[in-house]
């Protein structure tokens, strides 16, 4: 392993040695934190007790149909605004400003339309990653080489078999950064979603913590999403880096 | 009457040291080099030779592993001496300024004062024939017109050795032409020594005093040929019946070291 | 012209489907009309303003913090080649992070109120701004250093006068980035910690079910964040097109 490698598991690890201190000798108290190592003691004796089970599932089956509508609605959305050029134009701006607005206040709207429970959840975790993969399925188009395209017309394609053939794998790097974005966007979305206004799932269960003052469960769920969402996304992050390697970027 | 040695490099060697377990590049040398002054002197070698690195390490920019460089009897180590120059390979205008702006930088930096800015400036826009866009931008220029830019901000500095870095490389082949006549203008005028680094055999041997022909990676000079052009020459020796023996001599050593560099992989 | 024909078109063909939605659910949705005029309605009253100004207040704190911190620390490690790949996958792990599961802290810290506030907007900001003005250095085009050696330049000239002028187009862009996301983070932090602030009002028109004041705070937000966006989108663009 690199020098790099190590100096980044040594800070992280360092830094959860000086909170593991800092809890330790009551500098921060037990009311604000508990150290990490009782987090992750409590963890263990959550999941394994299975009380929480049920909200991990809950959770990343949200995760989960939030980020298949994303990636799906968001490829098909971006290939269509692609072909139109006008539309493009004319979208192009609000697209740009998206992610300015705050559209966890659309949340009660969502309650309406698709009653309560998870459908809300998954709507707003879904919203939170689409124009992600709207995003950077226009950028995956747009920097389809012209030679690329002329090559195909040289070889007589129909359109079908030029997007299928030649579009989609060369601009299949910049759909899997879109692809990334929108896992991230959809536990972001989700789990704040379900925090703020939910009555299931990890979200909600760690503000119910919270509200009991019940600071070991808090703590413990906290650091299983941190986990989780780290895993899933270095995971993603580091597919995406092979694939970049192999064009050579 | 011996011409006075300008600039000197003796047994000088790169080696880049290997990373993560990797193992180094020796990437340059032993190199053994003497510049006359005032003369105009070409480096031509296969890609991966190290004709950068040579530049980098003359100029100051990079200390060699091992070997001595001098420039006016003073050596050289680390820093940049005062009276080079350098023209890279890349466009180095700076986007956030225009063309004059960008030419007088290296003056106002140095605290020189504005009416001699002023003087240099007028000079340089003129040789370089930018007085039309001196309040342009380099997004608003062509390839050949940065490169122009940046040979100007060198150029006001009053070099007494300018070393360019393959300055031609991204331009097309007639714009290159262009590019040398002005070259060996502005060397007739301001009387410094002049080092190109060029791949391009026909360049070397048109504009150059004497070439120095680099060996694949690790970098050598194996043979140096004389041209004997007359100091006022412009692109037009090229019809001179002397070209086709210097080109042709160049490329017997080149055509043999280009191999070796193609085995090597240097070219990516 | 036309792309203003177009973006209109954009605009009135978004407005029939709101007046479409609110017609099929007129209890969910308040019409385009009805919630405009709500809007002047709130305006016009004399305790609309104070949540405004609580908004506001807590915005700028956080908007500056999350400015400097994120400049300094990015510029810091963009200098350092070292310091900037170790810590590219933490920042960029941080920044994917769902920051409400930070939330329970932040409040056990400050308690609620005024400055869990401006550390919930700080926090959603300052990683974007921090990751990229980290890159605006990385990125810089190595000859524009070897340039400043050539010309005898110190670091510290070098620094104001070639680093800093080539990475600001990329930090700016961070900047509108964190920007919109540092409000974000200040509503959200009003949305469940607060009394005060258009935040809470938001909540409170949800819990009370008020659903035409809870779409006109949304809308005078969204259109502040629009507006703002666009003046620094437009400045972002302006300074790129120097480059290309």
């Amino acid at each position: 392993m690199n020098r790099v490698a190590w100096l980044r598991y040594f800070i992280v690890t360092g830094f959860i040695v000086f909170l593991e201190v800092l809890c330790r000798t009551g500098i921060i108290p037990a009311t604000v934190m508990i150290p990490p190592t009782s987090m992750a003691a409590h963890l263990w004796a959550l999941l394994a007790s299975g009380r929480v089970t049920p909200d991990i599932i809950e959770t990343i089956g949200n995760v989960i149909a939030a980020f298949l509508l994303s990636v799906t609605l968001g490829f098909a959305l971006g290939a269509v605004i692609h072909s139109f050029p006008r539309l493009r134009r004319a979208i192009d701006p609000f697209l740009a400003t998206y992610y300015a607005l705050p559209f966890f206040a659309f949340y009660p709207l969502f309650i309406v339309l698709f009653g309560l429970g998870r459908p809300p959840i998954i709507a707003i975790g879904f919203l939170f990653g689409v124009v992600a993969m709207i995003i950077a399925t226009l950028n995956g188009f747009d920097r389809i080489p012209r030679a690329l395209l002329k090559t195909a017309a040289v070889y007589r394609m129909d359109p079908l078999s030029t997007a299928l053939r030649i579009k989609l794998p060369s601009a299949a790097p910049y759909l899997f950064t879109g692809v990334k974005l929108a896992v991230a966007y959809s536990f972001i979305g989700v789990i704040a979603g379900e925090f703020i206004m939910s009555s299931s799932g990890l979200g909600y269960s760690i503000a119910y913590a919270f509200n009991n003052f019940d600071n070991k469960t808090m703590y413990a769920l906290m650091l299983f999403v941190i986990v989780l969402v780290t895993a899933v996304n270095a995971f993603f992050y580091v597919w995406e880096q092979r694939l970049l390697a192999r064009r050579g970027r | 009457m011996p011409v006075p040695v300008h600039a000197e490099m003796r047994g000088v060697t790169r080696i880049y040291p290997g990373t993560n377990g990797k193992a180094g590049v020796h990437a340059l040398g032993p190199v053994d080099l003497t510049l006359r002054k005032g003369e105009f002197y070409s480096v031509i070698g296969p890609s991966g030779c190290g004709k950068s690195t040579l530049l980098d390490v003359l100029s100051g920019l990079s200390r060699p592993t091992a070997g001595e460089i001098t420039f006016e009897d003073k050596p050289v180590d680390g820093r940049v001496p005062d009276g080079v120059g350098v023209v890279f390979q890349e466009d180095a205008s700076f986007p956030w300024l225009n063309v004059e702006d960008n030419i007088a930088f290296g003056l106002r930096r140095a605290g020189v004062d504005s009416t001699e800015i002023r003087r240099r400036l007028d000079y340089a826009l003129g040789l370089m024939g930018l007085r039309d866009f001196a309040k342009a931008y380099p997004a608003q220029l062509s390839g050949g017109m940065r490169q122009r830019v940046c040979i100007a901000r060198t150029l006001v500095t009053q070099p007494r050795l300018i070393l360019l870095d393959e300055p031609f490389g991204a331009l097309d082949a007639q714009t290159r032409l262009i590019m040398g006549d002005e070259l060996l203008k502005l060397w007739r005028e301001t009387g410094a020594t002049v080092l190109l680094i060029t791949h391009a055999l026909d360049e070397a041997a048109m504009l150059s005093d004497r070439i120095g022909i680099m060996s694949a990676r690790p970098g050598r000079i194996i043979e140096e040929v004389e041209t004997g052009w007359p100091a006022d020459r412009d692109s037009r020796v090229a019809s001179d019946n002397r070209f086709g023996t210097i080109t042709s001599r160049l490329w017997a050593h080149l055509r043999e070291e280009s191999l070796k560099a193609i085995g090597q992989g240097a070219i990516k | 012209m036309r792309r203003a024909f177009d973006t209109i078109l954009l605009v009135a063909v978004a407005l029939v489907i709101w007046q479409a939605i609110h017609l099929l659910a007129p209890s969910a949705l308040t019409s385009p009309l009805g919630t405009a005029r709500r809007a002047a309605e709130l305006l016009g009253t004399a305790t609309f303003w104070p949540h405004v100004a609580e908004t506001l207040k807590a915005f700028l704190y956080a908007l500056i913090l999350a400015f400097t911190g994120g400049l300094l620390l990015g510029l810091l490690l963009g200098l350092n080649k070292t310091g900037a790949k170790v810590a590219d996958p933490i920042l960029v792990s941080i920044y994917s992070l769902p920051k409400v599961t930070l939330y329970p802290v932040i409040l056990l810290i400050f308690g609620l109120g005024m400055s869990a506030k401006v550390a919930f907007g700080t926090i959603h900001g300052i990683i974007p701004i921090a990751i990229f003005a980290m890159n605006s250095v990385r990125n810089l085009a190595p000859v524009y250093l070897k340039t400043a050696r050539v010309l005898h330049l110190s670091k510290a000239e070098t620094l104001r006068t070639v680093v800093i002028p080539a990475a600001i187009p990329e930090i700016v862009s961070g900047l509108r980035i964190g920007f919109s996301l540092t409000l974000l983070g200040v509503l959200i932090g009003e949305m469940f910690a607060s009394q005060r602030g258009l935040g809470y009002m938001i909540m409170n028109a949800i819990g009370l079910h008020d659903v035409p004041t809870m779409m006109a705070v949304i809308l005078m937000l969204a259109v502040f964040a629009v507006a703002a966006n666009a003046v620094l989108l437009w400045l972002d663009q302006r300074l790129h097109r120097r480059i290309t």
